[in-house]
């Protein structure tokens, strides 16, 4: 493998936007057939870095060599023609037309009459070479994720990549899914093709990778380093420039009073299908209640009947008080702070200022509100104060937020929300896509709630993260609690069942069962 | 042919500078002007003396700023009643409509009559000023109240209660109070005026003929109202959030429906008020076609100000300027192509808002970068 040409040498990169060094003398090699990881945290350039090799942008200085010759490129157009294809993070798709309409778009093939037919059998030939099945007659809107990620790689390899860069393909993946798509890394490069694999999930880098070139602020921390014998220690500190805490220190405690009571809730999602079945949960003072499960079974439609978002049948008691099917504004009376699943489009407004998104549960009440105005004075004082102690990195407290990051984003939401003091955090996903350094501090942050005595109900897909986090684990399957199990007792094999939709008392009787078979035998 | 530069559009990542929106505007309603008087060149006539005349009749004389700002005061709360709305990304088209709602029972004052109209002017007019306000809110709230409750497209509702609007006020004046068979209500008492600088003539001898009506004042008081309401008050905080992010509005407890309906109220009232302010300050009678279609005009005022209630005076005196020049100019068009253009301009320029334009020399890649905005 280490023997194998290079396909990509890039020289001593340097992009410069104006007022930033996104690449400051950037070293990056990609032999023939290897998966090369890009890691780094957001922010970092390795974006940028794959824009240049792709065509998207003009490096200020350095060369580039495809097959050891030097090229230049003006456009994606030369890119292209280079064998170069560049998965995005947000897919580029129309999505009411076929899979095989999607890959021929743009090309100059077929010139004048469409014979979809023909160009499907085409399409489904290079699915068989790799792997990637999808219907390619289906409309892309009828795809899950993960499919619609597999015709993007189709659209590359039709136009004939032999180099692929995916940018963090993994964020928008469920589990599964991830899997299908190491199989299907695996199989292009052990067919000649050569794979820049873009990610800050450690975990992943280190099962997939042959190399690992490592960015922090524009540098190379690390250049082409075999991947054997490093760990995700070693990793994240090249990452983040310092020794990264892994078991996150979670001080014994006793929990308090009940705080948050579910019982038997029933509730439908946005398609009208049935998405909570009957679901019962406490969650007490102190006490982290993590909720594990594949995403889309039932989670944020749990989140939202409790935060008064969605309505649903069954009684939510906070504190006593029913709070089922009243408005958000009566669960945020009554102490429930909600950090949503989706940052972007529900917990934040994007073209609003930090300050102004600072405010938004706490207008309504002095200090922010002055009786029917809005102290923006005091508001902007406070946003500051937040700003520094939150840590979030931003130019001022007049930024919009659609500019920040997702972690500083995250630490502006976590901020407004623990300022107001909360009984109980609802937190779904809330480290969901950051870089390692912002994921330490969300996570620090909670823990800090549960010493100070709120009651958190915390939603992740990330198993590890629940299992340091939280004092119990619920695994929820269509909608179904599946079984509820003390975090330290807690067995990852056993937690995978119940994921995948085995109860835990069927899960125990088959091993008492399985146990006294042995002893009999 | 290839260039010796490449031109870059690169998204602005770092804070709009606070001084480029506004000179962004300013810059498009100069180029705007240029263009127009390119064409001018170009059909054989004579810029420079046409924007002298220009000038002349809409700010060379104390009667010519007058005339300016009495066109520019219906427009200034109609650009208001707009702004509100689309603050909250509510698509209110029917100003026109809520207009003449508002003109009409601003009217029913004088014509039922609701109080003897030998009372002191300052009920009468106060009382017309509340009525043509519930006038304005009430055409605002059917609407509001299809789209909160129903999610009906106010888009299509507010255009087609402008045309209802109109033919009600038609109905009326043809009907039960035309005056000897025109389609005009008889002229109002004088007690139903609003005070014009005119009226102190014998006093000032300046002011005679000035026909500057109290609107105006009405209009700036209006002005003052809706920004402290959108800048500075919680309801304007959760406009500003609803009209930014409806989820979020939602997340962060604000009843949505309740303030889709009480927007358009607020929105319709303040078109109500500029009918009410046309009645009584200029044509002293109810009759047909009281508005050269200001509710329209009040949409462009909105959005070329970009909401900001100030720059709607600002943008309102403009478009006044462009009403009085374009009676005075032949062809009259001129002042509508004009506008046109304006609009136009000042829509692209918000290209200059989202990007940085660079231009990069391709000889020497490292050096030569020239910023341009």
């Amino acid at each position: 493998m280490s023997e194998s040409p290079f396909a990509v040498e890039m020289n001593d990169i340097v992009i410069r936007f104006p007022g930033v060094l996104a690449n400051d003398h950037v070293n990056f090699t990609l032999r023939q057939g290897e998966i090369h990881a890009l890691l780094g945290e957001n922010g970092a350039g390795k974006s940028t870095l794959m824009n240049a090799l792709a065509g998207l942008y003009r490096p200020t200085m350095g060369t580039i060599k495809i097959n050891g010759e030097v090229v230049s490129f003006s456009s994606p157009k030369d890119a292209i023609a280079q064998g170069i294809g560049m998965v995005h993070q947000h897919f580029m798709l129309v999505p009411t037309q076929t899979v095989t309409e999607n890959i021929l778009l743009g090309l100059d093939e077929p010139r004048f009459l469409m014979r979809l037919k023909a160009y499907d059998q085409k399409v489904l030939a290079l699915q068989e070479q790799f792997g990637l099945r999808v219907d390619p007659t289906a409309k892309i809107w009828q795809l899950s994720v993960g499919e619609q990620q597999r015709v993007e790689i189709l659209k590359t390899l039709y136009r004939g990549a032999n180099i692929l860069i995916m940018d963090e393909p993994t964020a928008v993946l469920a589990p599964q899914e991830i899997d299908d798509l190491i199989e299907t890394m695996r199989s292009m490069v052990a067919q000649g093709k050569s794979i820049v694999f873009i990610s800050h999930k450690l975990h992943e880098v280190t099962a997939v990778a042959d190399r690992v070139t490592v960015l922090r602020k524009g540098r190379v921390t690390a250049e082409g380093v075999d991947i054997q014998g490093m760990t995700k220690r070693d990793l994240a500190q090249l990452m983040v420039g310092r020794d990264v805490v892994f078991s996150i220190d979670k001080k014994p405690q006793e929990p308090g009073d009940v705080v948050l009571s579910v019982k038997d809730v029933h509730a439908e999602n946005n398609k009208g299908v049935p998405a909570l079945r009957g679901v019962s949960l406490e969650v007490r003072q102190g006490e982290i209640l993590g909720i594990a499960g594949v995403s889309g079974n039932g989670q944020s439609e749990l989140a939202e009947v409790i935060t008064g978002m969605r309505p649903c049948q069954g009684s939510i008691l906070i504190n006593g008080e029913e709070v089922a099917n009243q408005p958000p504004i009566n669960s945020i009376r009554h102490g429930v702070a909600h950090v949503p699943e989706d940052r972007t489009h529900v917990g934040s407004a994007p073209n609003l200022s930090i300050t102004d998104n600072t405010i938004m549960k706490a207008y309504r009440e002095k200090p922010v509100a002055r009786g029917w105005s809005v102290d923006f004075t005091y508001a902007r004082e406070n946003a500051r104060k937040l700003k520094d102690a939150y840590d979030i990195l931003a130019p001022s407290v007049e930024t919009m937020a659609r500019k920040l990051s997702g972690g500083n984003l995250q630490k502006v939401i976590l901020a407004r929300e623990i300022s107001q003091e909360p009984r109980l955090m609802v937190a779904v996903q809330p480290t969901r896509g950051l870089d390692v350094g912002a994921i330490e501090a969300i996570q620090t942050l909670i823990l800090a709630q549960r010493e100070a005595g709120t009651a958190v109900l915390l939603v992740s897909e990330e198993l590890e993260e629940l299992l340091s986090l939280s004092d119990r684990i619920a695994v929820i399957y269509e909608g179904e609690i599946m079984g509820i199990v003390p975090a330290e007792e807690a067995d990852v094999e056993e937690l995978g069942l119940m994921m995948t939709g085995t109860r835990l008392a069927d899960i125990r009787k088959q091993k008492a069962t399985a146990d006294t078979g042995r002893i009999e035998a | 042919m290839k260039l010796p530069f490449t031109i870059l559009f690169e998204k602005r990542m770092e804070d709009v500078p606070k001084w480029l929106p506004a000179a962004t505007s300013i810059g498009s309603v100069l180029i705007a002007f240029l263009i127009s008087g390119i064409i001018l060149k170009l059909i054989g006539g004579q810029p420079l003396r046409v924007a002298g005349f220009f000038f002349d009749a809409t700010f060379g004389s104390w009667a010519a700023i007058s005339d300016t700002l009495v066109k520019a005061t219906p427009l200034i709360m109609v650009g208001l009643a707009c702004t509100v709305a689309f603050k909250m990304k509510l698509w209110n088209i029917g100003a026109e409509g809520q207009f003449y709602i508002g003109a009409f029972a601003a009217s029913l004052v004088v014509l039922i009559p609701m109080v003897p109209l030998d009372s002191p002017r300052i009920v009468i007019i106060g009382l017309m000023i509340i009525m043509g306000m519930i006038g304005g809110a009430v055409w605002g709230f059917i609407p509001g109240l299809l789209k909160g409750k129903f999610g009906v497209n106010e888009i299509i509702t507010t255009l087609m209660l402008n045309y209802i609007a109109i033919l009600w006020n038609n109905f009326w004046i043809f009907n039960k109070w035309s005056d000897a068979g025109f389609q005009m209500t008889p002229p109002f008492e004088k007690n139903a005026w609003l005070p014009r600088l005119a009226d102190y003539a014998r006093e000032f001898r300046a002011f005679s003929g000035i026909t500057l009506h109290l609107g105006v004042v009405i209009a700036l008081v209006a002005t003052v109202v809706v920004w402290w309401v959108l800048e500075r008050s919680r309801w304007g905080y959760e406009i500003k959030l609803t009209g930014d992010n409806k989820e979020a509005a939602r997340y962060a407890g604000i009843n949505i429906v309740r303030n889709v309906i009480l927007v358009m109220m607020f929105s319709g009232a303040l078109a109500g008020l500029a009918g009410m302010s046309e009645i009584s300050g200029v044509v002293h009678r109810l009759q047909e076609r009281i508005s050269p279609g200001y509710g329209f005009t009040g949409i462009i005022v909105a959005w070329l100000a970009k909401l900001n209630p100030f720059a709607v005076v600002l943008v309102s005196i403009l478009f006044g300027a462009l009403i009085v020049a374009g009676r005075e100019i032949q062809p009259s068009g001129l002042a509508q192509l004009l506008q046109g253009i304006i609009l136009f301009m000042v829509i692209s320029s918000d290209v200059l808002l989202r990007y940085k334009i660079r231009i990069i020399r391709l000889q020497s890649p490292a050096a030569g970068e020239v910023e341009v905005a």
